[in-house]
């Protein structure tokens, strides 16, 4: 394993995960809900009275941020290497995935995690894994 | 208007703020993080302890209580076991995240910057999670 030095972003990355915490954390304790972008996604496709405002206003906060962040300064790099087969395929991969799965990286690795669900433990060890090995695939075994 | 759908609004902002000063928002950076035999980028690393370290204050405090700060009930999953739906599902999503750099939060947050090709994940993902509840529901009659 080499580290590439030059692209690491230790305190920007650390400032982001308490923000992401701290956003979780003011989720549940304000709204009494767990902030998993995937469970609150897929909610939307299954509505029931009273519990689709909430999620829409939790997305559009998300929309928002980058458009918020724009008025203060220039946004972060967002590249995006995939074609499009590739995004539609991963997209519709992550989509029915996480709902069989009950979560994803917010709902299992950040909030789950931190509530010391098993469930979740389990849930961002396989995540990450086939996360990794996906990659080594792509990357050194089929050398795209 | 509604003071659940006023915090539900600012926390979202604040998640996706975090997400864009971390870097988790371009998929660039993400599958640096996930190529681990590459040049390996271990910021994201950092992303998840720094969350899960306020986390786990925050949710120790909140998991004693019934009832939110504003009111609401507090509605955690109970659930402990460890069956083939969440393993399986859990896999497929990591095969997803590692095939194009996203996850559905950052895809939220690139989708808001303009991106077309998080517009495309995105519409391809929700699509994704139609096909699940088109799956789950008690088949007809």
């Amino acid at each position: 394993m080499t580290i590439d030095w030059s692209a690491f972003t230790p305190l920007p990355s650390l400032l982001g995960g308490l923000l992401i915490g701290l956003a979780a954390v003011l989720f549940i304790l304000l709204n009494g809900r767990i902030a998993g972008i995937s469970g609150i996604l897929g909610g939307l496709l299954r509505p029931r009275a009273g519990d689709i405002a909430w999620r829409l206003a939790f997305v559009a906060g998300i929309l928002v941020a980058p458009l918020l962040w724009g008025l203060a300064g220039a946004l972060p790099a967002i590249t995006v290497d995939a074609g499009y087969p590739l995004l539609i395929a991963a997209g519709l991969l992550v989509g029915i995935s996480t709902r069989y799965g009950a979560g994803c990286t917010s709902g299992h690795g950040v909030c789950g995690l931190s509530r010391l669900s098993p469930r979740s433990l389990v849930a961002t060890l396989a995540f990450m894994a086939s996360g990794f090995v996906t990659v080594y695939i792509i990357r050194h075994v089929l050398g795209g | 208007m509604n003071r659940y759908l006023v915090s539900a609004f600012a926390v979202g902002l604040l998640f996706g703020l975090g997400l864009l000063t971390s870097g988790m928002a371009n998929p660039a950076k993400v599958l640096g993080f996930l190529d681990l035999a590459g040049a390996w980028d271990p910021s994201l690393a950092l992303v998840m302890g720094g969350a899960v370290a306020v986390g786990l204050v925050g949710f120790g405090f909140a998991g004693k209580r019934a009832l939110s700060l504003l009111g609401a009930p507090l509605q955690v999953p109970t659930r402990r076991d460890i069956d083939r739906p969440l393993v399986l599902g859990s896999l497929g999503f990591g095969i997803g995240w590692g095939l194009a750099g996203f996850c559905p939060g950052p895809a939220l947050v690139a989708l808001g910057a303009g991106e077309l090709k998080a517009a495309v994940f995105t519409l391809a993902m929700l699509a994704g999670m139609g096909v699940y509840e088109v799956l789950q529901r008690p088949a007809w009659g």
